[in-house]
Parts: structure tokens; sequence; C-alpha cells
């Protein structure tokens, strides 16, 4: 695991390490509801990866209901139009459904853990950050903490980049999970026809 | 009632009303070869998987009805990867059924053990891993469903050895439970409105015709349509025989190696009224230069096909047969009765004008070696109009796309968007046991011939009287055009030889008749010995000139514009391109 400050990036795709979150505009936060069945995280990253699109992110779980599962995708939307990714992923047998959040109208969150060597000195000065923050101690060491913040992704990376100050030894984020906010409406996904089911 | 899971899945494909399948048996799927001794399904025992699969497609586009192609693990599901990708690049329906080794062995490196249900995400539409032989009616029936409905394509189903043996309660389920698989329903009233508002005003309107309409059984829905509008009809490599050639309407193939016509008039139009098409870079050429001033229908089963590399002004996404009949029915009101054609007076008297000028060509030659083109026209006049022409990939194939004249859909069955050669022999097996009474010929080259030949075996031991014309140029004939064309005549390992191997005695040695034409005199008696021959597979190894190219041809990458000519032809097509510019600059249109 390397120390260098990044932004979230999914396995696989062809992220840039080194480089903190791109501008929000780049990116899209896709919830697609899928079958919960073997295999079908793959299937929907194997479409990324030979169609060419690129995941910035990506969070898996089960709902409330065993039968489907979640996965929240943020995608680099200049890799490719969104709604060419779309209606591929649509084409999934498995993908129940698909709806695609602007940063603006979604609540998103995400976690991040550091592990920071700190010295006796430093000590002191890193708690007093993780606390402006609203983070939290999560483990101490004779030498070093592990932190933890919980937040928007943009408050994670002005967190990340204050902690580079410091000597980062180990550093996971989670990528985000993103519901629609209570005030905007729902809107089904953009579909050219009425459907109905096959 | 209980069944074994092998009994299970036979009995399940009964239910779906198959009549045959293509395959080759081996140690995981040994169980499910044992009830097909007792089933009313004709199983064909392939020479190697990959024709079962191609022999499987051949049956499906000649008949509408999926073919189903059975393997056992590892090599012989491998086998069958190129026939599924084949199958997903032409939307074509295919069921693969595939052994695999016991559940409890998965994951281990057992003995022929692969995961094929891995490798073929991506050229399947569905895939299936049974892990229990409860699960096998369901996932069959599903399987079908997926194949034959929305836009078609291959799946592939594939079973553990022990879940073969397993016992299981029979039972055949009422619905299915796919709750992410939903189908476009009838098109929107104010999108076939505003398409037929852009119908109407055009001057210069094309329909672009592509496989979708054949998959939607819609032929008679597009003639009504053309007929209707009195617009031009083009028909892509996947549509020939979608719209009859011979009706004064069609302008027969555009892309590549298309007519100067068809390619000129999708260039020129203001208008590209897509069906069933999806803007294949083997149409468009340079895409930012394909048809820059026509605006865009487009309509597809297919959402993700839409503005997927050009942007349409009205698309419609939807089965082709139902959204052309409301076109029609839109369009019956706007276009009137009386001679529709008509109203595109200049148009029509302008593509007249390039057919006259720019018509396919090539040199005919009294002596040998024989000319490709004229072989495929004297197999034309002299086999039935409903013949069934199948053909591999590569120059032979665009001969037989542009001589051949298509009168009737399903008549046409070739590798388009894979490109795979070897399709002919075994895909003109699968058409030939779908419609018996049909004659089939088989249009191969050389190279294509030579790999899946062995299913001449195949056709021979189940007397499946197919025909195989080889146009026999000694080389891989299309890659040699490139290398003298493109690559400053370096021909970098295409010789393939003419006689090695020898053709005749190979037919013969695989129990077909072999027959040999080395000058144009021989050629319509070899065919008309051939097409008398119906109690097995026949081969005519036709000698063809090595230095014959296909012409018309857009060069890769090049826009339509710079199509390139036969080259006694290039003069007239460049008065043409300057008459063209004109009559622009002149603001005629």
């Amino acid at each position: 695991m390397v120390s260098a400050p990044r932004g979230s990036f999914a396995a696989g795709a062809p992220g840039v390490p080194g480089q903190p979150s791109a501008p929000a505009e780049r990116h899209h936060v896709l919830t697609v509801l899928v079958e919960n069945k073997a295999g079908v995280l793959a299937r929907v990253a194997g479409l990324f990866s030979r169609r060419g699109f690129n995941i910035f992110s990506l969070a898996v779980a089960p709902t409330d209901d065993d039968r489907f599962s979640r996965i929240t995708i943020v995608v680099d939307v200049e890799s490719a139009p969104l709604e060419q990714i779309v209606n591929q992923l649509d084409k999934l047998v498995n993908v129940v459904t698909i709806s695609e959040l602007a940063p603006s109208d979604a609540v998103q969150r995400e976690l991040l853990l550091a592990t920071v060597a700190a010295a006796p000195a430093a000590r002191s000065q890193v708690i007093q950050l993780v606390g402006v923050f609203g983070g939290e101690v999560v483990d101490v060491g004779a030498d070093r903490l592990t932190v933890m913040l919980a937040g928007p992704p943009d408050k994670l990376d002005g967190f990340e980049g204050l902690l580079e100050t410091y000597d980062v030894l180990d550093l996971q984020r989670t990528g985000r999970v993103a519901l629609r906010k209570i005030d905007v409406p729902p809107q089904a996904r953009r579909r050219l026809v009425p459907v109905e089911t096959g | 009632m209980k069944l074994t899971g092998a009994q299970a899945l036979i009995k399940s494909l009964e239910m779906e009303g198959v009549e045959v399948m293509f395959g080759l048996p081996g140690g995981a799927i040994l169980p499910v070869y044992d009830p097909i001794l007792s089933s009313s399904i004709r199983h064909v025992l392939v020479r190697h998987e990959q024709g079962a699969g191609h022999m499987a497609e051949g049956y499906a586009m000649a008949t509408g009805r999926p073919g189903v192609a059975m393997v056992t693990s590892g090599p012989g599901a491998t086998n069958i990867v190129t026939p599924l990708s084949n199958a997903y690049m032409d939307s074509t329906p295919l069921v693969v059924i595939s052994g695999q080794v016991p559940t409890g062995s998965i994951g281990t490196d057992a003995f022929q053990e692969c995961d094929i249900t891995g490798v073929t995400m991506g050229i399947t539409k569905h895939n299936w891993l049974v892990t229990s032989a409860q699960d096998i009616p369901e996932v069959v029936a599903s399987a079908f469903h997926l194949a034959t409905t929305g836009r078609p394509g291959p799946v592939l189903v594939d079973v553990p050895k022990d879940v073969s043996f397993e016992e299981m309660e029979w039972h055949w389920p009422e619905s299915l439970d796919l709750p992410g698989y939903r189908l476009p329903g009838a098109p929107a009233r104010a999108d076939v409105e505003h398409a037929v508002a852009l119908m109407a005003s055009a001057r210069r309107p094309v329909l672009y015709v592509g496989g979708g309409v054949l998959k939607a059984r819609a032929a008679e829905a597009l003639r009504a349509l053309a007929e209707r509008t009195g617009f031009p009809v083009v028909t892509t490599l996947m549509a020939r025989g979608a719209f009859p050639d011979s009706h004064p309407q069609c302008l027969g193939m555009p892309g590549m190696h298309g007519n100067y016509t068809a390619v000129t008039a999708l260039q020129r139009a203001d208008l590209l009224v897509a069906l069933g098409a999806r803007f294949d870079d083997r149409v468009t050429g340079r895409v930012d230069a394909f048809a820059p001033g026509a605006k865009v229908v487009h309509v597809d089963i297919d959402a993700a096909e839409l503005h997927k590399v050009r942007r349409a002004d009205v698309a419609i996404t939807g089965d082709c047969k139902v959204v052309i009949e409301a076109l029609s029915e839109a369009a019956a009101p706007v276009f009137g009765e009386g001679d529709p054609a008509a109203r595109l007076g200049p148009w029509w008297e302008q593509l007249r004008r390039w057919q006259h000028e720019v018509p396919l060509h090539y040199e005919h030659s009294d002596g040998p070696p024989i000319k490709p083109q004229m072989v495929v026209e004297t197999l034309r006049d002299l086999s039935p109009a409903d013949t069934i022409v199948v053909s591999g990939v590569g120059q032979h194939q665009m001969w037989a796309s542009q001589y051949w004249r298509f009168d009737h859909p399903y008549t046409w069955v070739n590798s388009g968007g894979a490109g795979t050669m070897g399709f002919a022999v075994p895909a003109a097996v699968g058409a030939k046991v779908g419609r018996p009474e049909r004659t089939v010929w088989a249009i191969d080259g050389d190279g294509c011939f030579q790999m899946t030949a062995q299913e001449l075996v195949t056709a021979a031991a189940e007397r499946i009287p197919v025909k195989v014309a080889i146009l026999n140029n000694a080389y891989l004939g299309m890659v040699r055009q490139w290398q003298e064309m493109f690559y400053g005549e370096r021909y970098s390992e295409v010789y393939l030889s003419p006689d090695l191997p020898d053709y005749v005695k190979w037919a013969e040695a695989m129990g077909a008749v072999g027959l040999r034409a080395e000058s144009p005199e021989e050629v319509a008696p070899a065919i008309e010995k051939a097409n008398a021959v119906d109690d097995r597979p026949v081969v005519v190894d036709f000698r063809t000139d090595a230095f014959e190219k296909v012409f018309p041809m857009v060069p890769a990458g090049a826009s339509n514009d710079e199509i390139v000519v036969h080259p006694e032809q290039s003069e007239r097509a460049d008065a043409e391109r300057l008459a063209w510019e004109r009559q622009m600059a002149e603001r005629q249109w």
C-alpha cells in the first residue's frame, strides 16, 4: 500500500493514482439495483472494461431485500456518453433498475481510514486535525495512529490533503454510496419509450 | 415425476420445440447424451465443435428458429467460443449447452475444466452455470426466451456433470423470473409523427435497412413502407434479401464494398431512415464524414444502438415490424395516393444517373483463369431463385453479395460483424438441415474452406446435400488485395497454392462429389452437374483469377466520398463527383 495521497479509484479501472478527485462534473453517480446472483459484479465490471468506460469508484452491498444488491458506481462521463453507459448497463439481464444521480441531487458519503506516523510531538496535531473534521481516532500505537473520517467525498479530499503534511503510512477509501436527496423528485431512468416486462 | 438433470434438460429442449441440435459428446456432457437416444430431437454429430456452433447459426438464419448446439467442457466449450462471438455480433438466436466438471471440482483446475461462463460473458446475451438440477427447466426456458426475444442473440447454459446426474422433480415453469429483462412496447405516437414529418419534407431520403428488419420478420412491412413513400432502399450486408434486389427502388448494398450508387446515395442524402441498422464502421466509413447533410431517423429494438455512433434526430426503440407498420400508417395520409416516387423526381433522376454511369463492373475474360464474379453470376442464373446462399469472409463474400440477386428474405447466410473465416461450410449444413427443400450453395474462398471443410464429412454421413463453390484464387484474397493496394504490393504470408490441397480428391475423400472448372466455358457445365446431385454434398473447385480485386472499395478509415471504383470507371466517378459539387454550389438542392 502506497502512502501517497490520491483520489478514490476503483480496482481494475484505469484511474490515475496520485491525482485528487477530478472535478465533480466529470463524475456521475449510478445506483444500480442488481439481482443478488453469482457473477453479477463480474458482469458489470466486465461491461465497463470491454466497452472502454471508466469506473471512478464502486461500492456493492446487499439491500434490505436479500434478492437484490445495490451497486453504486461513480462513472467518469468523459470516457463515454452517460446515456450509452446506462443503455449498455440496462442490457445486462441481472440489472433491474438504474438511477442516475447528479452530484447536486444526491446525498453522498464515503469513508476513509488512514494510518499516520505520529511521534509524540506531532500526535496532538493529528488528533486536533481529526477533531476539526469530525473524524475519530480508531487505533493507537506507540508511534502511529489510525484515524477514520466519514463524509462527503470533497470533505475527505480536503482532509486527505491536510493529512499529507504528516507521514501517511497507509490509506484506504471505500468509494462512495449515494441516495437521492429527499426533496428531489425521483425520476425514472431515462427511457426512450415506455416498457413492459418481458 | 422424478427425472435426472440430464433427462430434464433434454425434456426441456423438447418443450421448447427443438427438432434438431448439433453437437459432439465428451466426458462432462456424457450423462446428457444418454437420454438423446430416446428423444424426438435429431442430433447431428459434428467433427469439430466450431462446426456445431456455425451449423446452429446457419439453421437459425435460414429458419428464424433458435439454433441449438451441445458440447462438452473445456476444449469442447472453448471451440464454440467463435460461433458465440459470431452470433453475438450478428444477433443470431443460439442456445449452447455445455458440460462442466462436477460442482465439487470447479475451481480446482480439474481435467477439461474451463470457466466457460467467464470466458463467454462478453459474447453472450446471458449465460448460466446451473447449480441444481431443479433449476434446469427454468434456466432452459429463460435461455430460449432471451435468445429469441428483443434483440436476439446467443446464450450459454453450463451444466456440471453432477447436476446432470442429480434427481429432480419435473416441472415446467409457467412464468420466468427475469426482473431485469424488459422488451420495448409500441413506439410513442409523437416520435412516429416526428419521423413522418421529416420523411415528408425530405428531398433526398434513403431507407437504410439493416439485419434487424430480417430479425423482426418485417420484409413485407418494409416493402409496404418503401412503396408508400417511394424512397430508395439500401440493404446492408446483414439485410440482403430484406428488400428484393429486382425491385426498382432497391439500390443494393452500401458500405466498404457497396456499389457506387448505394454508397453515394447515403453520402448525399438529406434524410436517412435507419431501420434495424447500427451504423457499423463497414457502412459509414469515417464516421464524422458519413452522410454529412443527413438528418437521421433511427429505429432499433436495442436502445443502446440509438445515438451510439450517430446522433439521431428521431430515435425510436422498438421492434422493426411494429415501428415500420406504424410509420406506414402515419405516412398514408401524408404521402397520399398516386405515384409517391414522383415527389422525388430529381433525386431518382440523380440515382438512375449514378446507376447508369457507375454500375458494378468487372473485366470479362474468355480464357482462363475464370473471373470470380462470373462464377457468382452463372451460379445465380442456373440455380433456383430461392436458393440459400452461404458465404465465409473475404473477397468471395463480397462478390457473392454484390452479384447474387437476392429477391427473397432469409436466402443469404453470412458472417457479418465478426467476419469469421470458415463460417460457410458448417453454416450451409445447418441451413440445409433447417430448409431441406431448398438448394443451398456455399460460395466459399479457398482459405475459408480449409478452416472448416471437415464438416462435409458430417454432411456426407448425415445425407445433407449442400453444395460448395470454392472461388479458388490460391490466396487469402482480401488480405492480398489490401497488401497490393495499401502495403506497396508487399505480399506477406498470403499465398496458399491452387492445388495443395487437391480439392477434388479432398471432397471425394469426405464422401462428397468433387468437380473442377478451370476455364470460363467449364463453369456452367460444372454448376449444372452440381445442381443435379441431391444425395450428397458437392464441391466445385473454380480456378479463379488471383489478381481480381473487389470494387468499389472505400479504404479503411477513409470517408465514403473517397470510394475507389474499378479503374475503368474512375473518370466517370470523378465526373459525377464534380457534377454533384456544381449542383450544390448552384444550390440546385
